[in-house]
């Protein structure tokens, strides 16, 4: 039988999807082992003891100078941020891009902006968000936001002028308006799109938040993974990158979901 | 079919049946240099089955964009009911695609209710609740089990067969009572045994609701079987040299009686139809 069909069933799958991951984390066990055993002071390679007893201190000790819990501080910051950012992302997207979708007019009239905003890099304004709207929450929220959404709007413009023309037509022969047309046939095939963009963005999104905490915060998970970089911690880099990674696999987890519960027809499925 | 009867009181409002109901005055479609269309003019009688055929590319689809207001045409006039038509779709027009005719985001119920909702809901084009709702989703009920779909309200389009789904797309379109149904390849990617069902459908519900109907097709027997009027389209005049030059017209235009459809296409067809 050729290589291309031959299809793992469900448990085998989960098997040698295993295996890579367990290969690692063995890998890195041993190397930490022998390290630590050579020099019980090195910082480069924490053993997972080591990183559980940090962890553990992150997540369950308040800091006397700010009287919170460090990781929980910073988990929360970080995702308000995240979360105000991709929302106004979201959201401008939702309106532009479905305005920029089924409008001509709109379309004419702000594609080319929003096309040559899109090939800026977000990272190179950082400085002048920073400026603009000083070194507070705004610059961060804007920078995410203003990182993603030129994609996202081109993105949803894109799927929501290719819905076949019949679509359109047969709205309009059935009494609909522009406004009608817009809330009834664009919008609802626009949102499954619009969190399948989102679910993409979140990557972009997260390094965007990290690069705004590392440059200029006093809390967050990007500012204490480059405030302890200084001391080469491995021990609180290694668990912070992990819970990072954590929270982005449940985040997509539930847009997923919600993508699946609320478009069941988006998905093939439907009862 | 409990919604047939009072159906047709609501079509035959526009005028006695045989009227004029659609009018082409001497329409020209051009794109730049090419001619689509020349020289079009006749006229279709309330109540009429026309069946347009013609080689690809003749402009079949685009007669029918025509009537439907997605285009306008570059010379000439149309006339729906005495009035001249704008370049713009609206509910006394229904259609019918070989595809996409359906939203996939709505159910089969949500599909018909969508054309009653509009009419009653500007601002949400949705009907929450309450007494109108209910009125709506009998009206919808009732067209859906009139084109066999009534154990099916609740699907989505993609868990039904290209055959269910074309019913659908009927039943969407005639719930709007249009003065015209214009119905462009809509058995064209069946299959044989599920097209004759269709035809059955479609030539009970022209009887039933006394429709006028223009249906496009590339199948000589299926326009000679439902019609009670083939068209051809084609091009009278050939320019080798400039292809474009010359635009096809309706250059066969017969009313067909009882005897004629079960006589078949004649063989002067044969050369016109690919
Ligand atoms: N928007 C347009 N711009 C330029 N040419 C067009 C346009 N729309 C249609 N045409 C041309 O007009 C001609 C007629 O097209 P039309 O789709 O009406 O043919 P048809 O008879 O329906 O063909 P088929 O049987 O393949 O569906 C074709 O040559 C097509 O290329
Ligand atoms: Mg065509």
């Amino acid at each position: 039988m050729r290589l291309v069909n031959i299809k793992p069933a469900r448990g085998v799958r989960l098997l040698i999807a295993a295996i890579p991951i367990l290969a690692v984390l063995i890998v890195y066990a041993v190397f930490s082992t022998a390290r630590a055993e050579a020099n019980p002071n090195d910082k480069v390679l924490p053993t997972f003891v080591a990183m559980g007893q940090a962890a553990v201190r992150l997540f369950t000790e308040t800091d006397p100078r700010t009287g919170e819990i460090t990781a929980l501080a910073d988990t929360s910051a970080s995702l308000w941020r995240l979360a105000m950012g991709v929302g106004i992302a979201t959201l401008s997207t939702l309106l532009l891009g479905i305005a920029l979708g089924v409008v001509p007019l709109v379309r004419a009239a702000l594609g080319p902006i929003i096309t040559i905003i899109a090939v800026i890099p977000p990272i190179a304004v950082l400085p002048i968000l920073f400026i603009a709207l000083g070194l507070g929450e705004a610059s961060k929220i804007a920078l995410i936001a203003l990182g993603i959404a030129p994609y996202m709007v081109r993105d949803l413009a894109g799927h929501v002028a290719g819905l076949p023309a019949e679509q359109f037509v047969k709205a309009q022969t059935l009494g609909a308006s522009t406004w009608q047309l817009t809330l009834r046939v664009a919008l609802p095939q626009a949102l499954p799109r619009l969190i399948e963009s989102l679910r993409l963005s979140m990557g972009p999104a997260w390094v965007f938040l990290i690069s705004a905490e590392a440059i200029a915060s006093d809390v967050g998970l990007g500012y204490r993974i480059f405030l302890v970089r200084r001391y080469l911690s491995m021990d609180i880099i290694l668990p912070y990158v992990a819970w990072i990674s954590l929270l982005a696999i449940l985040t997509d987890l539930a847009l997923q979901t919600l993508s699946r519960k609320a478009f069941p027809w988006a998905h093939g499925g439907g009862h | 079919m409990a919604g047939g009867t009072d159906m047709t009181g609501d079509t035959a409002t526009g005028g006695p049946p045989g009227g004029v109901i659609l009018s082409f005055r001497d329409v020209w479609v051009e794109y730049g240099d090419k001619v689509v269309l020349e020289r079009v003019a006749l006229d279709i009688a309330q109540g009429e089955f026309v069946s347009v055929v013609g080689p690809s590319g003749a402009g079949k689809s685009t007669f029918l964009r025509l009537v439907l207001g997605q285009e306008g045409p570059t010379r000439g006039q149309i006339l729906l009911d005495g009035t001249e038509l704008t370049p713009e779709c609206s509910p006394d027009r229904g259609v019918v695609f070989q595809r996409y005719s359906v939203f996939p985001h709505l159910t089969a119920l949500g599909n018909v209710m969508f054309g009653l909702e509009c009419a009653a809901s500007p601002l949400l084009g949705k009907l929450l609740g309450g007494a109108r709702r209910r009125a709506a989703r009998e009206e919808a009920v009732r067209m859906l089990e009139a084109v066999g779909l009534g154990h099916n309200l609740d699907v989505y389009p993609a868990q039904m067969s290209g055959g269910m789904q074309q019913r659908l797309a009927l039943a969407q379109a005639l719930v709007k009572h249009p003065r015209v149904l214009l119905l462009d390849e809509p058995f064209g990617a069946l299959d044989p045994g599920i097209r004759l069902d269709m035809h059955e459908l479609v030539g009970g519900l022209w009887q039933e609701h006394g429709l006028t109907i223009v249906m496009v097709t590339h199948d000589i027997n299926e326009a000679f079987k439902l019609g009670t009027r083939v068209l051809a389209f084609d091009k009278r005049r050939h320019d080798p040299h400039a292809p474009n030059r010359y635009g096809a017209t309706a250059v066969y235009d017969v009313k067909l009686d009882r005897k004629a459809r079960e006589a078949g296409p004649p063989a002067e067809l044969a050369g016109v139809v690919t």
